[in-house]
């Protein structure tokens, strides 16, 4: 597999809201290109227009303006939708059908002979943990059993690209971790994932690429460990042992307020330079060293630092 | 084909509704009843069970078609369990036909069953077989999908409330269009005249689908008559859908 598989052009929406139908920009000319058997996670916080990217992409509601190319193909038309699967956020499903009855009923929609459909929903049912459920209607199912069997309908016609709208959202730790796996199970497949999210850690562990969405407007998009790069690195260092004198003359190398915790200091230092005369010191003073971790950033600093930026 | 699954997973969701149940019972109670009440009568018994037999089915049927129909679309883009379905390779069109066609499918096993339990007392009563009662109950059926097509149509735009209001208030009219026109032609000025002519053309006229009454007192009615009825009322059907379909292919489902 090869090529891109998701193109999206200009991409913008406008909704009207209130009294006036005044017009509400959402979405403010998207571009973005995700290759074929990527995963990407397009993060954001809520109302930063996620989910309406995810409507757009999957033919939920038509762009005011720019374009939605899925497998080369415009977003919506039948033989995309032939080739994608959807997980909506907080999905909601007909609670008067067992499991088994909604599987069948979303692969008669996909046009999956009886006997195909009856094969893979046992597979399905099984790849999503909820075997021994297919007979249970769907009302008496948890939050996390829906968004399995929420999965299993995503899947159901063996798709290429897969859009899941904050999939990992109500799910306990093992769920969320069981998610996880099938998302990089899926990627082992080739197939392309898009997936929306909120959760910082989710993103890290199975993104090949990430963007990142503030107030409709996309404001970064890299790989993961390019948007951590950090252009300035730092080393945290822990000391103890050290007399007040000693202590404040070192605060000054630290590019953040010493952090105290009893008899220890934790400093944050820039450079490989300053950290060898920062130890030097501490060792001079008749202190002791107890680490020197250089810090990565984390994908969460990435995020808020983009956010602080936006809200300037 | 995949209109066929819509609609057939529309029906199930009806069938699995205790309202439907509860309606059911009412008419054919209803049909029951008038038994009884044709033995307080003086001549014409079977006359008021046949009467009665087919108010019930025309009132029980609208009862379905607007309360059922009405929450149709609304209800699957308010609870957004259309989000999964309308992603899957179906067009728009497909998911508002199959809506339609698993109502209709609903309407018809329910008519078929009070229409039944009609010709089956009558028939008893009269001691013949009452198949002439099957005109007004086919006719009664179009006149349930074109109700059912005006509650569609209001449900992709409206909430089940309003729709529901505007799909009573058009049944009313619409059963009234005879009279608007005599009204008119009796009263009116050339202005008045003219508008309740467009209005007669464009709100649809329930009453050419009601033949129960001539039948019921043995007047006959021509086997054209009855056939352009049913074509028209098809029609009207077949308008109110594409209109409802032309909405629903703009919404965004936000």
């Amino acid at each position: 597999m090869g090529g891109v598989a998701i193109r999206a052009e200009g991409l913008t929406k406008d909704y009207r809201a209130g009294f006036w139908r005044r017009r509400v920009r959402v979405l403010h000319e998207l571009g973005l290109e995700v290759q074929a058997g990527e995963v990407f996670g397009f993060l954001g916080p809520n109302g930063a227009g996620k989910t309406t990217t995810l409507k757009l992409l999957t033919g939920l509601i038509h762009p005011t303006s720019g374009s939605a190319m899925v497998l080369g193909e415009p977003a919506g038309s039948v033989r995309v939708k032939a080739r994608i699967g959807f997980l909506p956020e907080n999905p909601s499903f007909y609670d008067y059908l067992t499991g088994a009855e909604y599987l069948d009923y979303c692969g008669a929609l996909a046009g999956l002979p009886r006997t195909v459909r009856r094969d893979r929903l046992g597979a399905l049912l099984g790849r999503v943990g909820l075997s021994a459920q297919g007979a249970l209607q769907l009302r008496k199912y948890s939050k996390g059993m829906l968004q399995r069997i929420g999965l299993a309908q995503a899947l159901i016609n063996d798709p290429a690209v897969i859009f899941l709208d904050e999939p990992m959202s109500g799910l306990d730790p093992i769920g969320r971790k069981e998610v996880r796996d099938l998302l990089l199970r899926l990627r082992g497949e080739g197939r392309t994932v898009f997936f929306s999210t909120h959760i910082i850690p989710d993103v890290e562990v199975v993104c090949d690429r990430v963007g990142i969405i503030l107030a409709g407007r996309l404001v970064a998009v890299g790989r993961v460990e390019e948007l951590l790069a950090s252009p300035l690195e730092q080393i945290e260092v822990t000391t103890s042992g050290l007399s007040p004198d000693a202590a404040s003359a070192l605060a000054a190398w630290s590019v953040v307020p010493p952090v105290r915790s009893g008899d220890r200091i934790l400093l944050a230092v820039k450079g490989e330079e300053d950290l060898g005369q920062v130890l030097r010191a501490i060792l001079h003073a008749g202190g002791r060293v107890h680490s020197v971790v250089p810090h990565r950033r984390t994908l969460e600093e990435v995020f808020l630092e983009r956010i602080r930026e936006g809200s300037r | 084909m995949k209109t066929v699954a819509i609609a057939f997973n529309t029906f199930r969701e009806a069938i699995r509704d205790r309202i439907l149940y509860s309606l059911l019972v009412f008419a054919l109670a209803m049909i029951g009843g008038s038994v009884v009440l044709s033995k307080l009568s003086v001549g014409g018994e079977v006359r008021i069970i046949k009467d009665l037999g087919l108010a019930a089915i025309g009132l029980v049927g609208i009862l379905i078609a607007v309360f059922i129909g009405v929450g149709l679309v609304y209800k699957e883009i308010e609870r957004r369990t259309l989000y999964t379905i309308i992603t899957k390779p179906i067009r728009r069109a497909d998911f508002i036909l199959g809506k339609f066609l698993g109502l209709t499918l609903t309407l018809a096993v329910n008519v078929a069953i009070m229409g039944a339990g009609l010709v089956l007392i009558a028939s008893a009563m009269e001691g013949r077989l009452t198949w002439e009662l099957l005109l007004p109950v086919g006719l009664t059926f179009v006149k349930l999908m074109v109700v059912t097509a005006i509650a569609v149509l209001f449900s992709t735009f409206s909430t089940p409330t309003l729709s529901a209001i505007f799909t009573l208030a058009l049944v009313v009219v619409g059963s009234l269009a005879n009279d608007l026109k005599l009204f008119a032609a009796t009263f009116g000025g050339p202005l008045l005249r003219g508008a309740v002519a467009a209005l007669y053309l464009v709100l649809p006229n329930l009453t050419t689908l009601d033949v129960g009454g001539a039948v019921v007192h043995g007047r006959p009615v021509p086997a054209a008559v009855a056939a352009l009825a049913g074509a028209y009322g098809l029609a009207y059907v077949a308008a109110l859908l594409a209109a409802a379909v032309w909405i629903f292919q703009y919404r965004d489902f936000k």
